[in-house]
C-alpha cells in the first residue's frame, strides 16, 4: 500500500509549518529517521504513536527546541534551521506556545502571575499584562481562580491555567505534549473541548501529542509516528479554507 | 504471552469464512481436506469448520470464478479435487484484506482473519491495521463531534460506543506492535 508519507492534507493550501527528512539522534539512538509533515494554519492535528516512537522529539524538532541532525523546518514560508539560536528563540516566544503533560506551571507564583509571564517576557507592561491574563483565565472559566497557587488547584484546573498561558499571547501555532496525560477522562474531555474551542475560535494551529484516541478524536486529522517514521495518518481536512485565518 | 489459540478462541465467532478460505487458498493450491485444515489451524482450534461448510463454501467460490479446479483424480476417498485462486479471487481478497470494517462490536475477529491472511500471503498487514485504525479513528471525531451541544442521555451514549472503539483501537495497536511474533508464529517461522 503506497501512500503520500508526507501526509499533507489540502494540496491547494500552503502549509504553515512543514519538515521534510527530518533526522534526530540521541547518542546511538535513532529518535526520528526521516520525518515528512506538512501542518496547515488553523488545523488541530494529533500526533499519536506508542512510547518511545519520536513523536514528542518530533514536537520539538518542529519547535526549533533540539538540534537536528538534517532536514528542514520550514515555518510561515521561512527556514527555520537556518536561524540562530536567539532569533529561534524570539521565534518561539512571539509565535509559539506551549502545553505539557504536567502543566509546568511556576508552583510558587498565583494562576494569574502565571498566564501573564509570556506577556512580560514580551516586554507588555505588567498592569496589562495582568488585565489580559484575567481576561484569559475568565475565558477558560477560571473566573475567581486567579490568587490561586497551582497547588490549590486540580489537575483539570491546572492545565486550564496552562493553556491561558500557552494561548495569551496570541500564538500562531499551539504545541501540547500529552495534555491530558494526567487527567481521567472527564477532565481531559473538558480540557480538550476547551483547547480546540479557543484554537478554532482564534484560529490558532494546534499540534497535540498523545497516545490517547479520545484526545486525539478532537483533531482534524492524525498521524502516527512508528520507529521515529510518519507511518500512516488521516489526510482529510478538506475544510481548509473554512478555518478562521 | 497470547497464543494464535487464545486469540482464536475469542474471536471466530464474527469472521467472515468465504473470504478466510479464500485468502488460504492464495497461498497455493490446495485440496479441499487441506484448506480445512489450514482452516482450523489458524481459527479453528476450539470449533472446527464442518466438511460439509468447507465444500459449501468451496463450490459458491467455483462458481463466482473466484477459485478454479485444478483436475479431478479419480481414486481413493472422496477428496481428490484441487482448487486453486483465480486472479479475480486474489483481487477479491485484497479487497476485503484493505476495506475497513464498520467500526462495531465484534469487529475484531474479521479484522483477526484479515490479518492472518495477510501474513500468510505477505501482503501489508501492517497497512491493513492502519486503514482500519484510520476509519476507528474517524468514527471517534464524529462521536465526538455529536457530543457537542448533545443533551446527557446523548452525551452518554456516545461515550458508550466511543469507548467499545477504544477497546478496539487498543486491540489494533497492540496487534499492530505484536506483527513479528504473530508472523513468526503464523508462517512456522
Amino acid at each position: 500500500m503506497e501512500m503520500d508519507m508526507s501526509l499533507g492534507c489540502n494540496s491547494s493550501g500552503v502549509p504553515l509549518l512543514s519538515c521534510r527528512n527530518l533526522r534526530v539522534s540521541f547518542g546511538v539512538t535513532e529518535a526520528l529517521r526521516g520525518v515528512d509533515v506538512d501542518i496547515y494554519p488553523g488545523e488541530v492535528l494529533a500526533v499519536m504513536g506508542p512510547s518511545g516512537s519520536g513523536k514528542s522529539t518530533l514536537l520539538h524538532a518542529l519547535a526549533g527546541v533540539v538540534k537536528l541532525d538534517t532536514g528542514t523546518v520550514t515555518y510561515n514560508g521561512s527556514d527555520v534551521t537556518a536561524l540562530s539560536e536567539a532569533e529561534r528563540s524570539a521565534l518561539r516566544l512571539s509565535a509559539f506556545g506551549f502545553v505539557f503533560q504536567f502543566g509546568q506551571l511556576l508552583p510558587d507564583l498565583s494562576a494569574v502571575d502565571n498566564v501573564s509571564l509570556p506577556l512580560l517576557l514580551a516586554g507588555i507592561p505588567r498592569r496589562r499584562a495582568l488585565q489580559q491574563a484575567k481576561s484569559w483565565l475568565d475565558r477558560l472559566g477560571l473566573a475567581g481562580f486567579g490568587d490561586k497557587l497551582p497547588g490549590e488547584m486540580s489537575g483539570g484546573q491546572a492545565q486550564r491555567v496552562a493553556i491561558a498561558r500557552a494561548l495569551v499571547n496570541a500564538p500562531k501555532i499551539l504545541f501540547a505534549d500529552e495534555p491530558t496525560g494526567s487527567l481521567d477522562s472527564l477532565a481531559a474531555e473538558n480540557v480538550m473541548l476547551t483547547l480546540t474551542d479557543l484554537a478554532r475560535a482564534t484560529g490558532t494551529t494546534v499540534v497535540i501529542i498523545t497516545h490517547d484516541p479520545r484526545t486525539a478524536a478532537h483533531a482534524d486529522r492524525e498521524i502516527i509516528v512508528r520507529d521515529g517514521l510518519v507511518t500512516s495518518g488521516s489526510v482529510a481536512f478538506s475544510q481548509a479554507s473554512d478555518v478562521p485565518q | 504471552m497470547y497464543t494464535l489459540r487464545v486469540y482464536a478462541l475469542c474471536i471466530v465467532a464474527f469472521m467472515d469464512n468465504t473470504q478466510t478460505l479464500l485468502g488460504i487458498l492464495g497461498t497455493g493450491p490446495s485440496y479441499g481436506y487441506d484448506v480445512k485444515r489450514s482452516y482450523d489451524r489458524y481459527f479453528g482450534s476450539k470449533k472446527p469448520m464442518a466438511f460439509g461448510q468447507v465444500y459449501a463454501t468451496l463450490a459458491r467460490l467455483l462458481r463466482d470464478g473466484l477459485i478454479a479446479m485444478l483436475g479431478e483424480e479419480t481414486g481413493s476417498g472422496p477428496d481428490r479435487k484441487r482448487y486453486e485462486i483465480t486472479e479475480v479471487g486474489r483481487k477479491r481478497v485484497s479487497e476485503w484484506m484493505f476495506t475497513p470494517d464498520v467500526p462495531e462490536a465484534q469487529l475484531q475477529s474479521n479484522l483477526f482473519a484479515k490479518t492472518v491472511i495477510a501474513l500468510l500471503l505477505e501482503d501489508d498487514a501492517e497497512g491493513l491495521l492502519d486503514i482500519q485504525r484510520g476509519e476507528h479513528m474517524a468514527r471517534l471525531r464524529e462521536l465526538t463531534s455529536a457530543k457537542r451541544g448533545a443533551n446527557v442521555m446523548e452525551v452518554l451514549m456516545c461515550d458508550h460506543a466511543m469507548f467499545h472503539i477504544e477497546a478496539d483501537l487498543r486491540w489494533i495497536d497492540l496487534t499492530a506492535a505484536r506483527l513479528t511474533e504473530l508472523r513468526a508464529q503464523v508462517t512456522g517461522a
